[in-house]
């Protein structure tokens, strides 16, 4: 065994790997290292150093590296090191360099000459070794020095230096996919390679390929089924099997690929029925890879055109995950389903408990899973249940990151299916109040918008209802300590616009509060801007209302405050303030009309009122105005600019030739398409020119109109507009399009889904009354009605069942266990299966491995021989790691007896495999419990005290085999 | 590409192998691995072997004192890394015989070659623990 062999290092390595070994703690550690690093840097700067001490030295700076320490100092030996002759050096100095430098290292450059001599080496392993390094240390700018170099490579007769030059080719089409734009075929061409190592590595550059260009490589989908089909018929060599699934990590790859392939592809998918179907029946549901393996079965049926055989079998494995103890299959079960319910939806319901039971459980990775599922599951009937889970679960967690991304799926989900305005507005409030700062500022306009203009019914009683339900809970709200920003400005925004109109409230009332806000967040200048417009509208709607003014003490004193404020914008604003309460009622009132958010604002282009101004001004003998695109000196002056621009934002230099000026029409049309961006066109121009080119530069445009200008005013119109949502337009357009309709402050992360759930959610919305009650029912019994009564039996009856697994949750159930006993029964029903071997099988596996009765297993009970095999290998992670060696030496003794048993299992299950079959198993338990397993742990552990390093009390495991 | 990271940390969540498949700087590191390992060590049997952090997901698996964990993107087989954490674990142990934690420390180079083998760009190019190994046993005879 190499380990031994491989002793031979200095004393000094030994101890430094021994004190690290037993630092007790990150202090200690850090101390070694840094006492290590000044050793280091005197050494290894020492002339003549041997190079088998140079070896040492740089895996040394590994481990400084690897302990968070800087070692730079030592970098350039490293790549001295890629020099050497010997094989192991030059191995060693390649993977220290791997490890220091990233591909845009100055010292990289040093390399690429190595690299170079080195992929024309003899020795098979030196070019691997180079290979290794060309996928970590190239970048763009390198490439072309070593490409035809690793294509040459693609045809030496060694399979394993093939592999490697796939996989550099690969790596350069990551970095650059044009770089390898014209060998994209060596892809094609090495998936038919004989080595099954080949073709497998080949199978990532190909995934990636096809990931973004599905349609070039429909002719491919019969070579991969072919190959799948190999592949689970066992065609490959044995070396690739694991846990006696055949090449399991091919197999899985290439379901992904035949996934990509299938999707939306009515004949493509039908090819793939069969062979997924086949490996659905050989797959062993027992270890951990052969559920790997169907769950990408499943990620692979609802990905291609469904299959009603293959939904069921998807649905079968689906309902064995979720029934399982383990939590890794509830997991992938939970996510399966998520996948399933797109193309079935129907399935979720018979899973609605376990899904319960998963979100109820104290594990937050199967918690946050189970809500990923929820909000695909999300509808007008049970969306107030799943919001409030969503929050109180938001609530409770401390990671910002996921709390901003559920926070953003409860908003989404509120407007999509808000049931009534007031929980709307309530659930936002929530939202908004325990991750206000966390939330995208956009969601905040959202709810303005919403707010402002309703949700879309006709309904003017409906909007004024949910104006005032806002206003009355933001005024309750608005007091407490801590609001975040981005709420406080909707609060403003809202009281400014709505506070006074139902006259629930009087404007003295609302502008006191309006201060108070602006008084306590005296430094978010952001809120306090926010305020004094609210105080402006408010004003501004008393006057025109014809009420008297009577500002109070605190607004005034606020307001002289800000028109001193070193804030240019809160300046600006107060003054504006002051300047509209000095005027009449009229004027107020046509500067600020009252819920006008939503009014379109005209502006009449040609400037009519102009017109005498202009007349007088050309009869006193002024030049009339010629506009800019006529004065012809100027279109090429602009045109330049833009290239500017162009050349400005990509910060390269442009090779090829200068473009010809271009005629004055496609000047015109460049600032158009600059109209996307933030750039303003600079200046009006005459539209008739435009309307013809206009369709070909901004397709988006087509159906909103034919003036440039008007297009925009447009965009904003539908931002606040009403009309939007009553249109036909947005189902029948597509995406983009309705993004830009709907979802203009939507948010970014979900376009996709967004824009889709949108039809659905505004369909559902208008269908909900016509939903019948039996579903009705159905849901609530699921989550609906009231959620607390419906949950809690689910969890009592599942203490029934699993009696100890769930003590912890279970504290606050006891009271509601009588409720609806109709529900519970049933539970039960479902929750006890029939005790198939299957389950059986599993609870020994995770449970009790290690109580299996070895005399049992000579019986030549079939089901418990693999479960103990599984139990050995699949189940090391679950169970303790003292369990594991208890259990591998119970194993470890009948292993002949064993091993015989395994040859006529397989010889009875397949006769054809027979031979190999039973020679990987044998051969399989050696290995894993090798022969005189205490002699060998033993005699290590003699070696290394020897050398001087004893386990310490602190650290007793390292010499605890791994594998036990 | 799948595979980000690959991490072995001990209980007391010292690193013993750290192999990164996108770059990230020295502090960064320290920081993900400190933020992952604590989620990670605070987990129970029970649990699931999967962790989410940040864009990543973290499977982890635990052998003796070494927790082995690896960092991949959303759309990863979770439980075929778990297998893969395995597979590897099982190539260690033919090549030096009851790998323990020790054997990693004192041939941390050799680690890394095997995985070298196995890992490519991020994802899972060599399965065969003959493959794996006959390259590094081919230079242990030749050095």
């Amino acid at each position: 065994m190499g380990s031994q062999g491989g002793f031979g290092q200095s004393k000094e390595f030994l101890d430094l790997v021994k004190s690290i070994g037993e630092a007790r703690s990150k202090a200690e550690e850090d101390r070694i290292v840094l006492h290590e690093i000044e050793t280091l840097k005197r050494r290894i700067a020492e002339p003549d150093i041997p190079k088998r001490k140079m070896k040492e030295y740089i895996i040394r700076l590994v481990y400084v590296e690897m302990l968070g320490h800087d070692a730079s100092f030592g970098y350039i030996h490293a790549v001295k090191m890629t020099h050497d002759d010997s094989l192991l050096l030059k191995r060693t100095g390649y993977l220290a360099v791997t490890l220091f430098l990233n591909e845009d290292h100055d010292l990289i450059i040093l390399i690429v000459n190595t690299i170079q001599k080195d992929l024309k080496s003899d020795n098979y392993l030196v070019v691997c070794a180079a290979l290794n390094a060309v996928c970590k240390l190239i970048n763009e700018e390198t490439i072309p020095a070593v490409l035809p170099q690793v294509v040459e490579l693609l045809g030496h007769p060694k399979e394993a230096v093939r592999k490697k030059a796939i996989m550099a080719l690969h790596r350069f089409y990551q970095r650059s996919p044009s770089s390898v734009a014209h060998l994209i075929s060596q892809f094609r061409k090495r998936l038919c390679d004989n080595d099954p190592g080949v073709m497998g590595a080949t199978l990532c550059p190909l995934f990636d390929l096809i990931t973004i260009d599905v349609n070039s490589y429909k002719d491919l989908v019969i070579s991969f089924v072919s190959i799948l089909k190999q592949v689970a018929e066992r065609r490959l060599p044995k070396s690739y099997d694991y846990h006696q699934m055949a090449a399991p990590f091919i197999q899985i790859r290439l379901l992904k690929i035949l996934a990509l392939l299938g999707s939306g592809d009515k004949q493509a998918s039908d090819s793939m029925y069969t062979v997924v179907g086949d490996i659905f029946r050989k797959c062993d549901s027992l270890s951990n890879i052969g559920n790997a393996v169907l769950y990408e079965c499943i990620c692979c049926v609802s990905s291609i055109y469904p299959n009603p055989k293959l939904l069921e079998d998807a649905a079968d494995v689906i309902s064995r995950f979720l029934k399982s103890d383990s939590h890794n299959l509830k997991y992938m079960g939970i996510d399966a389903l998520g996948r399933l319910i797109k193309i079935s939806p129907e399935i979720a319901e018979q899973h609605q408990l376990a899904v319960i039971d998963c979100l109820e459980d104290p594990d937050d990775t199967l918690k946050r899973k189970t809500f990923e599922l929820l909000y695909k599951m999300t509808k007008s009937s049970n969306v107030e249940v799943i919001v409030d889970r969503m929050i109180d679960y938001m609530i409770s967690i401390n990671d910002n990151h996921y709390k901003t991304e559920i926070a953003s799926r409860c908003v989404e989900l509120a407007e999509q299916f808000a049931p009534s305005n007031h929980w709307f507005i309530q659930t936002m409030n929530k939202v908004f109040e325990h991750a206000g700062d966390l939330v995208n500022i956009k969601v905040a306009h959202n709810l303005m918008r919403l707010i402002a203009e309703g949700f879309g019914e006709d309904d003017d009683t409906a909007d004024s209802q949910l104006r005032s339900s806002a206003v009355e809970s933001y005024l309750h709200i608005i007091g407490e300590p801590k609001l975040p920003s981005v709420f406080l400005q909707v609060i403003c925004w809202v009281l400014g616009e709505y506070g006074t109109v139902d006259g629930k409230f009087s404007a003295s009332y609302i502008t006191g509060k309006l201060c108070d806000v602006a008084e306590a967040h005296s430094n978010d200048d952001t809120v306090k801007a926010y305020a004094v417009t609210a105080l402006m509208k408010i004003y501004a709607f008393e006057m025109a209302a014809g009420r008297k003014l009577d500002m109070l003490p605190e607004c005034q004193s606020l307001i002289e405050e800000l028109s001193a404020s070193h804030s240019t914008d809160l300046q600006q604003r107060a003054y504006e303030l002051q300047a509209i309460i000095s005027l009449d009622a009229h004027a107020v009132e046509s500067i600020m009309p009252p819920d006008a958010s939503c009014e379109d604002i005209e502006i009449n282009r040609s400037l009519p009122f102009l017109d005498i101004y202009v007349q007088q001004s050309l009869e006193k003998g002024a030049q009339p105005y010629v506009p800019e695109n006529e004065r012809s000196g100027m279109v090429n002056m602009s045109n330049f600019r833009n290239q500017d621009q162009h050349e400005g934002s990509t910060h390269t230099l442009r090779f090829e030739a200068y473009e010809l000026p271009k005629p004055s029409v496609a000047s015109r049309v460049s600032p158009v398409s600059h109209a996307s961006g933030t750039e303003l066109v600079p200046v009006p121009e005459p539209s008739y020119p435009r309307e013809i080119h206009q369709a070909a530069s901004i397709p988006s445009a087509l159906d909103t109109g034919p003036l440039e200008l008007k297009l925009r005013l447009d965009g904003v119109q539908k931002k606040w507009g009403r009309p939007t949502y009553s249109s036909a337009a947005p189902s029948a357009s597509n995406s983009t399009s309705q993004k830009m309709v709907n979802g203009v402050s939507q948010l970014d992360g979900v376009g996709n889904i967004n824009s889709k759930a949108r039809d659905v959610s505004y369909d559902s919305k208008r269908l909900q009354v016509e939903i019948s009650p039996e579903k009705q029912k159905l849901a609530a019994s699921l989550f609906g009605g009231s959620s607390q009564t419906q949950k809690r039996p689910s969890s009592a009856s599942h203490k029934v069942a699993k009696a100890s697994s769930h003590a912890g949750e279970t504290s606050q159930v006891a009271p509601a266990v009588s409720v609806s006993a109709e529900i519970t029964t049933e539970k039960k029903i479902s929750l006890q299966p029939p005790p198939d071997l299957l389950d059986l099988g599993e609870a020994t596996v995770t449970g009790s491995a290690p109580s299996i009765d070895p005399f049992k297993q000579l019986e030549g009970l079939l089901e418990p021989t693999q479960v103990t095999s599984e139990g050995n290998h699949g189940a090391v992670g679950a169970t303790k790691a003292p369990d594991i060696m208890a259990q591998s030496s119970v194993v470890a003794d009948p292993l002949p007896t064993k091993g015989d048993e395994f040859n006529l299992l397989s010889g009875l299950s397949n006769a054809t495999n027979k031979t190999l079959y039973g020679e990987t198993t044998v051969m399989y338990l050696t290995q894993s419990n090798k022969g005189p397993n205490p002699k060998d742990s033993l005699e290590k552990d003699a070696l290394v005290r020897q050398m001087g390093v004893t386990p310490s009390s602190q650290n007793p495991n390292l010499f605890r085999d791994l594998l036990g | 590409m799948g595979i980000r990271f690959i991490l072995m940390v001990n209980k007391q969540g010292q690193t013993r192998l750290a192999q990164y498949y996108e770059y990230l700087t020295l502090e960064e590191r320290r920081a993900l691995e400190g933020e992952i390992v604590r989620k990670c060590l605070a987990r129970n049997e029970q649990q699931c072997s999967f962790v989410e952090h940040r864009n990543y997901k973290i499977v982890y698996r635990r052998y003796a004192s070494l927790f082995f964990l690896v960092g991949v993107d959303n759309d990863e087989n979770e439980l075929a890394i778990l297998e893969f954490i395995h597979l590897l674990v099982e190539t260690m142990d033919r090549h030096f015989g009851n790998v323990c934690e020790l054997d990693i420390m004192f041939h941390l180079e050799k680690a890394h070659f095997m995985l070298e083998e196995m890992v490519m760009n991020g994802c899972i190019v060599e399965t065969s623990k003959s493959n794996i190994l006959s390259p590094i046993q081919l230079m242990d005879k030749t050095s």
